[in-house]
This record gives C-alpha cells, sequence and structure tokens, in this order.
C-alpha cells in the first residue's frame, strides 16, 4: 500500500490518538480504492491520497474540534514576535522538545509543518492536499515556523527556570 | 537583495520554492550578509530537526498493516463465477489493479525522494562548512597527515590521492554524521573554487544514492557519486561537473590502489 507508513504517521500527529489514526488511515484507503476513478492519471497521487485521508479527518470528532481554526487563519493568535531570537537562532533543540512543540501547536500550523518539513511537499503538492491556494500555503507556513520558534523559545525558558 | 526582502524568501528558500533567479539573487546576498546567513542556516537547521524528530515518530503494526490489506482487498471469486459479478464489482477489481500499478510507480518515486533527500542533506553539510569559520577540524595539506587523524574515530579507512602534480589542493578534513553513522569530509581546493569530498559506509539494503558515475547538477552544485569497496563517496561543489569529475577520478584511483 502506497505511503502507508507516512499515512499513519501523519495520522497519530493529527489526531494525537493512535486507536483514531488507525481508524483514519482504514478509512482513507477504503475511500481512495472506493474513490479510485475519481484519481486523474498523471496527477500528484501523494497529494490525492493526503487530500482523502485530511478531508476524513475533518469528519472525526476531533477534526470537528479542530475545524474551528483549520480554514481561518485569524483565529490563530499570531506570534508575538517577527524577529527570530539570538537565542533560538543557534540553539539546537532535544527532539522530545520539538515533538512537544508540535503537539502544542494548532492543527492548521502542525499539519502544515507535518506536510512541508516533515513529508517535504512541494508547495503546490500541499496546496492540492490541503485544497487551499499556494500563497495561502506560503503565509500560513511562515506563521506556523514563528509559532513554532515561540514554543520552543517558551519551553527553553521553562527549563532554565 | 536587501535583508528584508531575503528574510522574506527564506522559507522559500529552505523549501526549495524559489525561482533559479530568485535563487540566484539569495545565494548573493548570503555571500555577503552574515546575519542573513545564520538566520538561513537556522531555518535549515530547524527543517532538518524537525524532520528528524516527526518523521515515522509513529510506526503502524504489521496487524493493522494486514487488517486493512484484508479491508481493501477485493473478494476473491472462482474465474467461472466472475461474469456472474454485479458490474461495479468489476470496477473495483479493475481499480485495485490500477491501485496496485501506482503503489509500484509510488516505491519507484520513493527511490528517487531518497536520493534527493541523501544529497540534499549532504549539500546542507557543504554549505554548512563553507559558511564556517572552521570548516575541517584537522588542518593540513598533507595527505600523510590528514588520512592518520581518522584512525580510530571512523569504522572504515580510505587512500587518499597524490597531489602534488595536480590543480587540486588538500585543506584538511572532519567527521560527519549521515544516516546515524560516522563518515568523513575531506576539503579539497581548485582554483578558489572548494569541494567536499564524503565518505561514508553503505549499508545493506539501503541505497539512497543513484547510480551515476559522471557528475551532475543539483541546485546550481555539481555532484559525483560513486560506491567503491563497500564505501560510498560523494563529491560536491559549486564548480563544474568536469572539475569534480576530475577530482573524483583522482580519489578512484587512490581508492583501487
Amino acid at each position: 500500500m502506497p505511503h502507508f507508513a507516512k499515512l499513519y504517521n501523519f495520522a497519530c500527529w493529527l489526531t494525537q490518538d493512535r486507536v483514531a489514526a488507525e481508524d483514519l488511515v482504514q478509512e482513507t484507503y477504503t475511500k481512495a480504492l472506493k474513490g479510485f476513478s475519481s484519481f486523474q492519471q498523471g496527477t500528484n497521487f501523494r497529494a490525492w491520497i493526503y487530500r482523502i485521508l485530511r478531508n476524513t479527518f475533518l469528519t472525526t470528532e476531533a477534526g470537528l474540534r479542530a475545524t474551528v481554526s483549520l480554514d481561518s487563519d485569524d483565529a490563530v493568535p499570531e506570534p508575538t514576535t517577527t524577529e527570530t531570537p539570538a537565542s533560538v537562532l543557534f540553539a539546537r533543540f532535544e527532539q522530545t522538545a520539538i515533538q512537544k512543540a508540535l503537539e502544542e501547536l494548532p492543527v492548521n500550523y502542525r499539519e502544515m509543518i507535518l506536510l512541508c518539513d516533515v513529508e517535504e511537499m512541494s508547495y503546490q503538492e500541499v496546496a492540492q492536499a490541503l485544497g487551499i491556494p499556494i500563497g495561502t500555503v506560503m503565509s500560513r507556513l511562515s506563521r506556523a515556523r514563528k509559532a513554532m520558534r515561540v514554543l520552543l523559545m517558551a519551553g527553553t525558558e521553562g527549563v532554565a527556570r | 537583495m536587501n535583508c528584508e526582502l531575503c528574510r522574506t524568501n527564506l522559507d522559500a528558500y529552505v523549501d526549495e520554492g524559489l525561482s533559479p533567479e530568485e535563487l540566484g539573487a539569495i545565494y548573493e546576498h548570503l555571500r555577503t550578509c552574515r546575519t542573513c546567513a545564520a538566520e538561513a542556516l537556522a531555518h535549515l537547521q530547524m527543517k532538518r530537526e524537525t524532520r528528524a524528530a516527526a518523521n515515522a515518530r509513529f510506526t503502524p503494526s504489521a496487524a493493522f498493516r494486514l487488517r486493512v490489506e484484508k479491508a481493501i482487498q477485493p473478494e476473491r471469486k472462482p474465474l467461472w463465477k466472475i461474469g456472474a459479478l454485479p458490474v461495479w464489482m468489476h470496477g473495483v477489481g479493475v481499480a485495485a489493479l490500477a491501485f496496485l500499478l501506482i503503489a509500484v510507480s509510488a516505491t519507484v518515486s520513493a527511490r528517487h525522494a531518497a536520493n534527493d533527500q541523501a544529497i540534499a542533506e549532504l549539500l546542507d553539510m557543504h554549505v554548512a562548512t563553507m559558511a564556517s569559520a572552521n570548516p575541517v577540524d584537522v588542518v593540513s595539506t598533507d595527505r600523510h597527515t590528514v588520512k592518520p587523524w581518522f584512525q580510530g574515530k571512523l569504522p572504515f579507512a580510505f587512500n587518499l590521492p597524490e597531489l602534488k602534480d595536480s590543480a587540486y589542493k588538500l585543506l584538511g578534513g572532519k567527521v560527519i554524521y549521515f544516516n546515524h553513522s560516522p563518515g568523513a569530509q575531506l576539503l579539497f581546493e581548485l582554483r578558489k573554487h572548494q569541494l567536499s569530498v564524503f565518505i561514508v559506509q553503505e549499508r545493506p539494503g539501503w541505497h539512497p544514492f543513484r547510480p551515476a558515475s559522471a557528475a551532475v547538477s543539483e541546485k546550481g552544485f555539481s555532484v559525483e557519486s560513486w560506491t567503491e569497496s563497500g564505501l560510498r563517496y560523494v563529491v560536491i561543489s559549486d564548480t563544474s561537473p568536469t572539475d569534480v569529475h576530475g577530482l573524483s577520478e583522482l580519489l578512484r584511483a587512490a581508492a583501487s590502489q
């Protein structure tokens, strides 16, 4: 099954629950197979199947809770800093600190970082997977990374205190 | 390009979303602005660390994989009964076959993605070395100084070529970590251009690099890669593919001695 392990990893990060992630992945493959006739040969299969998973997630309980912030960047607090602080610039973070920061991000920021940084999708692929314009991908990704840095910095300060 | 525009483009820079013209302009700026170069490295580092922390954080169990495979597998019918299947079931069979075809092509593209990722990681290391005030840990033009420096630091040994009759000059080396294993990075110079040579161990079943014997272009850099006696060599530089190939030939000759 193409992308199985990666879709499962993405589903776990989205739902933050392994059982819910398993249901989500199984439903994604069932829908993908049933709706395979709607896939246009020659287009991006990865973006197509990620879009199915993401749309399926939106219909789950956790997805419905997240929907509030998913389509509106205004609903997510903007990071207060625009500059990258020197302390963050040169810091190397523990994997657990990065994982914690990622878990704390709002879903629309988290999925952006997962698709761009972890799945290493192009902006075009992310736009297809999320059904949003490329310009929105770029602006939301920029805000997501700033929010991530703020969370990491807060974690570093918390440890120092 | 000024600093403000450079910082606006840094996300697209690390995501390889810039046009060749924009990439040229940002490279030019990063060469002369230490502050923006540090910011760019921080962006690259953060992206790499995020990937390392979140990729394959959760892995599916074999039982779960089997369950999904069974769930999407079309019901097997004796051949003599196929004609009696409802029309929509024929569709499911065709869809399953097409799905499998996509799966095969996805595996091929995954190998390409692994190659791109491996090259991108080494390119990052090369760029970081160029930006560093202390690019190597053993500073010497003498191969009999550089090679012994790696003794006890690496689980393998390699030969370095005699360069006194060539235009290439050895600058030194350092230990790197690639794919969770120690390897060597050697730095050479040719007419003000610097060339990185990465030497890492090949692992059974791990083949992220495409087989290639000639230098190819990757994001404006020339890259050549080959294997020799269980070691993977990768040469990277902003100089021409011919120059990279020239050094590669010298290294190959030294390795076969």
